[in-house]
């Protein structure tokens, strides 16, 4: 069994699994399933060793008219198979409580943790600081090792925000249902989010990164992302940039705050949450920034079918521009 | 009654027979046929479901169509495959088991059934009216509100699923009137078979959990169609408040479809084991408190909907105190086994191929129900695999044991053994490879209800596994079919007790069995009433009447056209925004559904002044039908 545990233990990506924690809450969540797990393989070992041994044991051969005694009952053997899952459901159940009031401790007013109001909207995660009066889309940037306390609201349907390999998930509710969890990154690293909650046609990608790095660069990052932006320096796809893509998105204190902020996109890990930004491209969904941004702005449907942006009517040089512009749109906050 | 004995005897034959009969062990073989449609078209969606998600980042079907199989396939599978074909089972046995020779109401049972048909019908006309519903069976709001489902489909949930719903909930209500009822002399409660038990129970179920749902649909009905705001933030509704009625209905829902699979495997594995039910009283003890608890769980479907410690620290314990009555049942069939004479044949594998399943589905749902550890497992591909797990590994084997082990007493002819032991092995083995992986899938981060996922994730492997699983499973019900056709060519000689170890009231009697059941109700004398004659070395039951004439109720139409009605309204009042005037400021479709209920209160008005007292079966046919199957 302890083997197992091990095998399970060794399973997944580190920035994915559940089964390869790499913070306290997802940690505790782990320790819980190992121990139903190991419980569980109890039951399993006793049905199926039964099980066998009864239908090899007992079938019947050919021609064989017996009748076997027939028997009512044991009183003795129905005690015990009630009583023992009644103990091992204890064992199960006082660890689970305890962590059920552990992972809703209120870390809101505590002036030591990380405030973060994540909203989600249909297809993509916005992450706002409300200490730092910061707003930011798609990538969580958290300090290494500090708490992290969300606020969690959703702007349209349900959605619920998950990063396995950290903290079990919490839904965002519309309305005034806001929900609260929290969590930390003890090591520096990118961790994989996802959208767990049917949300319409591209729930499947809508994902989310965590980025978790030290503290100084956190807090260069706050510094560097409240930094005004200038506009592209060719005029023309300034003016396509400032009327098609400024009047929804901002970059540093222009444009608007309804759809994903794109200060700094061009250092993010992805476009759209799935368009892997890398220079050395594997898979269809990787790409340099610049053709991801490309990629996805040339037709944000055929990336994420059904999201709200939709095709924008640009030409080829005001696309080839802005992709170029927002790819150098950069916040040189890591060292 | 006297007087009826002047009243024609009114009988059908062909389709006029189908569409008319209140026979329950016809309408028995309707909602298998009906249920057995809708599990293949159910069983196409999943199979076009695991193609679309046999490699990374496909495109064989679009993000929209995705989403609305995997609506349609758990819809599908839960309310028009699963409920019906229990329901099949249910019609086709209980009456017999307790010596009855049909159920309270066969006018209500037609009516339950027609009503289902036509629900069905509509669900699944979405397909072809310009988009299925897609927010999932579950059709949380505000995705299934009209903001963010503008289309159509999502109607078609809420009438279909309301029509049909009327349907389960009048078959309930008719199951418990017939087994309170309708038990022969000596049949008494603590001597009815298991599988009568648990139909007992699952329709006490069905009792309180429908009402739930059928204001649900109403609620979100009006949300839809008339501007309603239950479950809208935006105009002052709860999204949640949805949740709780949904999953009210939901829970008890999963023990409505697994009780009488119980049933079916505590029969088949005590016939093919030649033993009595090992613990008889703690297995009826235990279905009782299943069916009890199920009701006191239905937040753990929400643990990440935020409802606070308190709630979630409550439904964690009460969720796994389920996981008690239930390992009591495992460890009764186990134990009904041990020291028997097991035989394998089909039935029996599945019955036994259930218990491990059951069980491998059983902890799972145990790990599920710890709260903190849920928050990773909820909504990611492991609770896939749990409640196939369940539904599956737990009701469609019980189902599939269930009609092997019955289908002689329904049709006259045994199935082939071959190709039942073809189709159990091609099933198990394909269900096992499908769904045992996806445990893992979920646990490494691959959420439930994805239409694609992204290549170098580590998913692909697993999820090219699942796939060829669900096409094994596809080659298992193909080979189902087929042993169906062949065996509908043979002759119809099925003895009445053709397992020849039957214990209960079924064997009594001729397979099929005449259209009274039984020529004399018998006394019953015992548990295992049959079983206790035929060890004391009696032939059949002992009469608790004589031969006599035997009141029969009469076939009628009027149910057929009931659905009909009710399906005509359903069209009629969806489609009213759209499809414009009749005359001036009233819409066609209004007109349309209100035509459409009037056929049902034209129904209802016809059978309340119109007094049908049946007729007779005369004592010479009984005597005739007697000595012909002797």
């Amino acid at each position: 069994m302890a083997m197992m545990v091990l095998v399970l233990a060794a399973c997944g990506r580190e920035d994915l699994s559940t089964l390869n924690p790499q913070g306290p809450v997802a940690e505790e969540q782990f320790g819980l399933m190992k121990l139903a797990i190991s419980i569980m393989l109890i039951v399993i070992v006793v049905v199926f060793a039964i099980t066998i041994y009864v239908i090899i044991r007992f079938r019947r051969r050919s021609g064989d008219k017996t009748i076997p005694k027939q028997v009512e009952g044991n009183h003795k053997l129905e005690i015990i198979w009630t009583v023992i899952p009644i103990i091992m459901l204890i064992i199960l159940g006082v660890p689970t409580v305890q962590s059920v009031f552990n992972l809703s401790k209120d870390y809101s007013k505590d002036p030591e943790a990380v405030q973060v109001i994540v909203t989600s909207h249909q297809y993509w995660w916005e992450f706002e600081y409300p200490d730092y009066g910061i707003k930011t889309a798609q990538e969580l940037i958290i300090p290494t090792g500090k708490t992290i306390s969300v606020k969690a609201k959703s702007a349209d349907v349900l959605h619920s925000f998950w990063i396995p390999s950290l903290a079990g998930k919490i839904d965002t509710n519309p309305g005034a249902n806001v929900n609260a969890m929290y969590f930390s990154a003890p090591k520096e690293g990118v961790y994989l989010g996802k959208c767990a909650e049917l949300c319409g046609p591209s729930h499947g990608l809508m994902d989310f990164k965590v980025k978790s790095v030290d503290e100084s660069s956190f807090d260069r990052w706050v510094a560097a992302i409240q930094e005004p932006v200038a506009l592209p320096s060719d005029p023309a796809v300034a003016a396509a940039f400032e009327s098609k893509c400024l009047s929804c998105h901002a970059v540093g204190d222009m444009g608007g705050p309804a759809y994903p902020n794109l200060t700094g996109i061009g250092s993010r890990e992805s476009v759209g949450g799935i368009l892997v930004n890398t220079d050395d491209p594997k898979y269809d969904n990787e790409g340099s920034v610049y053709d991801n941004l490309y990629r996805w702005i040339e037709n944000p449907d055929d990336v994420k079918p059904g999201n709200q942006m939709g095709k924008i009517d640009l030409t080829e040089q005001e696309l080839d521009g802005i992709a170029k512009y927002l790819s150098e749109l950069k916040l040189n906050y890591e060292q | 009654m006297a007087h009826a004995h002047t009243h024609k005897v009114k009988r059908y034959s062909g389709i006029k027979d189908w569409l008319t009969t209140v026979d329950h062990k016809k309408i028995g073989i309707l909602y298998l046929i009906a249920g057995g449609f809708f599990f293949l078209v159910g069983g196409l969606e999943a199979l076009l479901i695991r193609i679309q998600l046999w490699k990374p980042m496909n495109d064989f079907v679009s993000a929209d169509t995705f989403n609305e199989l995997l609506t349609m396939h758990g819809t599908t599978m839960i309310f028009l495959a699963a409920m019906p074909m229990l329901f099949a089972l249910m019609n086709a046995v209980v009456p017999l088991q307790i010596g009855a020779r049909d159920v309270a109401f066969p006018f209500v049972n037609s009516l339950g059934f027609w009503t289902f048909l036509f629900g069905g019908i509509l669900l699944n006309v979405s397909w072809f009216a310009g988009g299925a519903p897609d927010a999932g069976w579950t059709a949380y709001a505000p995705l299934a509100g009209t903001t963010y489902s503008g289309d159509h489909g999502v109607d078609y949930y809420v009438l279909g699923l309301q029509i049909a719903g009327i349907g389960t909930l009048i078959g309930g209500i008719n199951f418990l009137v017939t087994i309170i009822n309708m038990r022969a002399p000596g049949m008494t409660f603590m001597r009815m078979p298991l599988f009568t038990w648990t139909a007992f129970i699952t329709s006490a179920l069905i009792l309180f959990a429908f009402p739930a749902l059928a204001v649900g649909l109403a609620a979100l009905m009006f949300d839809r169609l008339f501007d309603g705001n239950f479950f809208d933030p935006s105009g002052g509704g709860n999204a949640v408040l949805w949740e709780h009625i949904f999953w009210i209905f939901g829970h008890p829902e999963v023990y409505i479809l697994i009780l009488p699979a119980f049933g079916v495997i505590s029969e088949v594995i005590s016939t093919f084991s030649r033993k009595r039910l090992f613990g008889y009283s703690s297995m009826v003890f235990a279905t009782i408190l299943i069916g009890f608890l199920g009701f006191m769980v239905w937040a753990h479907h929400m643990f990440t909907t935020g409802l606070g410690p308190v709630a979630n620290a409550l439904f964690s314990i009460a969720t796994m105190l389920i996981a008690v009555p239930t390992g009591i049942k495992i460890f009764n069939w186990l134990f009904t086994m041990w020291g028997g004479s097991i035989k394998f044949t089909t039935a029996n594998l599945f019955a036994v191929g259930f218990i491990p399943t059951f069980v491998m589905g059983g902890v799972t749902g145990v790990m599920l129900a710890a709260a903190p550890a849920d928050f990773q497992y909820h909504d990611s591909y492991f609770v896939v695999a749990h409640f196939h797990y369940v539904i599956v590994g737990g009701l469609i084997l019980g189902i599939f044991a269930g009609l092997h082990y019955w289908w002689p007493k329904m049709f006259g002819r045994v199935l082939n053994e071959t190709l039942g032991k073809l189709t159990f092995w091609t099933f198990f083995i394909g269900f096992h490879l499908t769904f045992f992986i996806q445990h893992f899938l979920g646990l490494l981060g691959m959420p439930r209800r994805i239409w694609t996922y992204l290549d170098g994730l580590g998913f692909n492997e697993m999820n090219m596994i699942s796939t060829i699983g669900a096409v094994l499973m596809g080659f298992g019900t193909i080979f189902f079919l087929l042993n169906i056709v062949t065996t509908s060519f043979k002759p119809k000689n099925a003895s009445g007790d053709p397992w020849e170890d039957g214990r209960t009231l079924e064997w009594t009697i001729p397979s099929p069995p005449p259209e009274y059941n039984f020529a004399q109700t018998p006394l019953v004398r015992g548990y295992d009433a049959y079983w206790k004659e035929k060890m004391e070395g009696h032939s059949g039951m002992t009469p608790a009447e004589p031969i006599g004439p035997i009141h029969m109720p009469s076939p009628s139409i009027l149910p057929f056209f009931m659905g009909l009605g009710l399906f005509i309204a359903g069209i009629g009042f969806m489609y009213a925004q759209d499809w414009g005037n009749l005359f001036d400021g009233f819409k066609l479709g209004y007109a349309i559904g209100i035509a459409g209920l009037l056929i049902l209160f034209l129904c209802m008005f016809l059978r309340s002044v119109y007094d049908d007292h049946g007729f007779h079966i005369e004592e010479e046919e009984i005597l005739r039908d007697k000595g012909g199957k002797a």
